[in-house]
């Protein structure tokens, strides 16, 4: 018996060790936000956070976890459901089409932002080139990720002010 | 997107109470009937087979295309929605199911018949002869960037039309008032002079008993009131959250997982397979033989993947197990000189006489061109759910062709067509590949072995070495010039030839041209891939012009504009490219930069790249693209599709390559067909002309140009003509350009 959790919610579950994360979130748990891309960690499809840090589940079993949780693309919204300020920039920018590797993508830009408020270009490229995005999106990925920087570095303000 | 109840499938025949519906032969006892009860729920108007007014005064449009990231349900919405002049936010989007009333082969044929905006066979959509027709093409595609320009122009613009004046027409005999004193306003009937105003849904009824308007009267673009406009995408917020709902994605009870794998080497057959070598493995369900291909049923798709792995099959040989690309190139090589010599070429184009204009010029110039085989690689592997019950096969997948794909599962399995179910979801990814049901075909084979659904889910590996490729290619020319340096002939041979017809073509008004091929073909199976034939020849094209401007030591920008002579729609697409890309600007030094202009699927794209060479590589900073399709029904849309195009063709440029070694596909994953990422993805800046002519395509034209856009920027920045793709194989240092460099 292995105990997770995934998304603030504790699991308890039967299944091979060795099986990779993600698919005990996809199969198992039934949460399909988490894509299968190429499973060697190549395309970050499949990018979840363990412990808000991106992570590849194609490639590490679920008996690594541990006690770390696990978030994902299900997870990142707040809990009366408003939309996290990437996801928010990613509708104003009109940034999926197929939509396939938006997840992954969302994931990384979250991670990337949690410990990187005011991201550069160049740490846009360092975090987000192991997400590969078959329609080419990235130019659009890039501003949403600047303006969701934004916002988020607005509300931090807004707070300040109030205090 | 609204999704199909099942009950919607499975009542044929059963009309749910109190809907009323009419258009296409939605009347009693004809064929529509059936697709009132497909799409239809209680208390909701068909007013005919593109759009349904349901009680609260929705409209919902039914597209007959697979969204797959190209906008294509937001778009066709909007050209109905504009037409009949409905509330906007009151527009729904359902996919058409997979029947025969929805194919659209037809409509994209007419399309290629006829120019006038109502040709005959358009006013028989309208009382259903057109349609009934179709029955037989068992076709429902979505690809070669029609779309918009058949089923938007010939379907949805003229269902909003139809409705909107049926609408107006029942309102009129309600209220007793001239039908030309009401109005249609934002999904409402207007009076103004009694000061009455009630929604569409108030008249969907009595609409029903209006007849179809034969020829009703579509809106000028000045008229246009969403069409034009760039209204947020209808499936993008649920691809910010994880809700939308891909093949991959569905999930059934009792469902199992399946992983496949074919014979390497194509045309090759399963010898034998030694089911003890995973006999004792944990949720391992069953071994399927497919014949050329094996699968492995399990409980999780993760426990399947693990038994194929570890099971040991033999393949035949198929006869090919000594084909290597090499091979393959030189086999094209020798049909190429055989059939010059033989004088056997099949002739594509000619005009004039080029090689007598050859032998009576100054001098002339040659070059050869290869291009390499590709796959699609879509970000969501190959995926299809099926299961077979009650002498019915039900399927789940994400498909180009649900039509198409239906009648081959229903000929596989021994079934009326009638009785597979298909539930299409949302691509991810397309780009021609999911045009072809090999993977649907071994779903349902799998399923019919087993009593339950069994979700079948191909290896990122098994996707790339069992594509349907890009085809690979050579290409020569030869071009002559008078003394002054004005071209006068053009003579180009290539190997095989495929779709758009006009792929080859060069806008150029060159006097003498002959454009001619052999057939030379190979075992490796042939597929659409985005732009087909264009994505080849305009690199060839494109590349092979930019070699006669240096030739005559002109201006790359210049030479193309000049012998573009009077097509002002080329001209002013090529102009507006160099302008905002500041042409004649200095670059750095090691920059370099490059243009290309083509047109495909009716529109005409043409891009400058800007390229900083660093180490010996190729990094392209800058894409300036022009676009002209005519009319832009949602340029933000249209922007995305050229980003998207642009991305695709340079990562192909740059990268791509697939390669056959002992019969078989080598590379295998991202690691060995490598895409471009974030960190080399250029700045790209679109420029949209609405030109005004015959709406085109955009889903592929902006792949074509982007090749030759860009080695012809890395000729500008190193000397360097790259003849043969990929890029990567090339050492970018710089040199002097020398003749020696023509072969």
């Amino acid at each position: 018996m292995i105990s997770l959790s995934i998304n603030d919610k504790s699991y308890e579950i039967e299944v091979d060790p060795e099986t990779p994360i993600l698919w005990v979130i996809r199969d198992i748990i039934g949460l399909t936000g988490t894509k299968f891309g190429c499973g060697i960690a190549q395309c970050g499809a499949c990018t979840v956070h363990l412990d808000g840090v991106a992570i590849r589940s194609c490639v590490i079993p679920i008996s690594a976890v541990g006690s770390k949780k696990i978030t994902t693309i299900e997870g990142i919204n707040s809990s009366d459901g408003e939309l996290h300020p990437v996801q928010a920039a990613w509708i104003s920018e009109q940034v999926p089409q197929c939509g396939y590797c938006q997840s992954g993508q969302i994931m990384s830009a979250t991670a990337l932002l949690s410990r990187n408020s005011s991201p550069t270009d160049n740490d846009i490229d360092q975090a987000m080139s192991g997400n590969i995005c078959r329609c080419g999106a990235y130019g659009r990925i890039r501003k949403g990720i600047k303006k969701a920087a934004l916002e988020m570095s607005e509300a931090t303000s807004n707070k300040g002010t109030v205090k | 997107m609204n999704k199909w109840t099942r009950r919607a499938f499975v009542t044929t025949g059963v009309i749910t109470g109190g809907v009323l519906a009419i258009g296409v032969g939605i009347r009693p006892g004809k064929r529509t009937r059936k697709v009132a009860d497909f799409i239809a729920n209680e208390n909701e108007s068909v007013l005919n087979v593109w759009l349904k007014i349901s009680p609260d005064n929705t409209v919902t449009a039914i597209v007959p295309h697979a969204e797959m990231g190209q906008g294509v349900h937001t778009t066709l919405a909007m050209m109905l929605a504009d037409e009949m002049d409905a509330d906007w936010n009151q527009v729904r989007v359902m996919e058409a199911p997979a029947k025969k009333e929805y194919a659209n082969y037809a409509l994209a044929k007419g399309y290629l018949m006829g120019d006038t905006d109502f040709p005959s066979f358009m006013i028989d959509t309208l009382d259903g002869f057109f349609l009934a027709a179709t029955k037989t093409m068992n076709l429902q595609i979505t690809g070669g960037s029609t779309s918009v320009k058949t089923t938007g122009i010939f379907g949805m613009r003229v269902a909003g039309a139809a409705a909107k004046s049926m609408l107006l027409q029942a309102a009129s005999e309600i209220w007793q008032v001239p039908v030309k004193e009401l109005q249609a306003i934002k999904s409402h009937i207007l009076h103004p002079s009694t000061n009455r105003s009630a929604p569409f849904s108030d008249f969907a009824l009595a609409a029903a008993d209006i007849e179809i308007p034969p020829k009703p009267q579509l809106k000028s673009e000045k008229e246009f009131t969403i069409m034009g406009t760039s209204p947020p995408k209808i499936d993008i917020p649920s691809k910010t959250d994880g809700s939308a709902n891909f093949g991959i994605d569905i999930h059934l009870p009792n469902m199992k997982y399946a992983t496949v794998k074919a014979a390497p080497v194509f045309g090759a057959k399963v010898k034998s397979i030694d089911e003890s070598s995973i006999q004792n493995m944990p949720g391992i369900r069953k071994i399927v033989n497919l014949g050329d291909a094996v699968a492995v049923i399990a409980d999780g798709y993760w426990q399947a993947q693990q038994g194929l792995k570890k099971l040991s099959i033999e393949f035949t040989k198929s006869g090919y197990e000594n084909v290597d690309q090499n091979a393959i190139f030189l086999q094209f090589e020798k049909a190429m000189d055989k059939a010059k010599k033989s004088n056997t070429n099949k002739i594509d184009f000619e005009t004039g006489n080029a090689n007598i204009a050859m032998q009576q010029s100054s001098h002339s110039i040659e070059a050869e061109y290869r291009a390499p085989y590709l796959a699609h690689a879509t970000m969501e592997p190959m995926n299809c759910t099926a299961w077979v019950h009650d002498d019915q096969c039900e399927l789940w997948l994400g498909t180009q062709n649900p039509l198409g794909f239906a009648a081959e599962v229903a000929s596989t399995l021994g079934l009326d067509v009638d009785n597979i179910l298909l539930h299409n979801q949302y691509l991810g990814g397309g780009f021609g590949r999911r045009a072809f049901s090999d993977f649907a075909i071994q779903a349902s084979l799998v399923a019919q072995e087993v009593h339950y659904p069994v979700k079948l889910i191909w290896s990122r590996e098994e996707d790339m070495q069992h594509d349907h490729y890009r085809q690979a290619n050579i290409s020569r020319f030869k071009a002559s010039f008078d003394k002054k340096g004005n071209p006068t002939a053009w003579i180009n041979q290539f190997v095989d030839k495929h779709d758009p017809i006009e792929a080859p073509y060069i806008p150029y008004a060159i006097d003498n041209q002959l454009i001619h091929y052999t057939d030379s073909k190979t075992h490796v199976p042939w597929g659409f891939w985005r732009s087909v034939d264009h994505s080849l020849h305009a690199f060839f094209t494109e590349s092979f012009i930019d070699e006669m401007a240096h030739d005559v030591n002109q201006d790359a920008y210049e030479f193309r504009r000049d012998l573009l002579k009077n097509k002002k729609n080329f001209i002013d697409v090529l102009d507006l490219a160099a302008e905002k890309s500041k042409w004649y600007e200095p670059l750095p030094e090691n920059w370099g930069r490059g243009i290309a202009i083509h047109k495909s699927f009716g529109t005409i794209v043409a891009q400058v790249v800007d390229v900083e060479i660093i180490n010996k590589k190729a990094l392209v900073h800058k894409v300036t693209c022009a676009v002209d399709c005519g009319f832009a029904i949602h340029p933000e849309g249209l922007k995305s599709q050229m980003e998207s195009g642009i991305v695709y063709g340079l990562t192909a440029a740059l990268y791509s390559n697939i390669s056959i070694q002992n019969g078989a596909v080598v590379q295998s994953n991202f690691h060995d067909y490598e895409m471009l990422r974030m960190h080399e993805s250029p700045e790209i800046n679109t420029y949209i002309i609405n030109g005004g002519g015959k709406i085109g395509g955009a889903g592929e034209p902006g792949t074509p140009a982007i090749a030759p856009a860009l080695t012809n920027a890395i000729f500008n920045a190193t000397g360097l003509r790259i003849r043969e793709l990929p890029i990567k194989h090339h050492d970018l240092t710089f040199r002097e350009y020398s003749i020696n460099d023509v072969v």
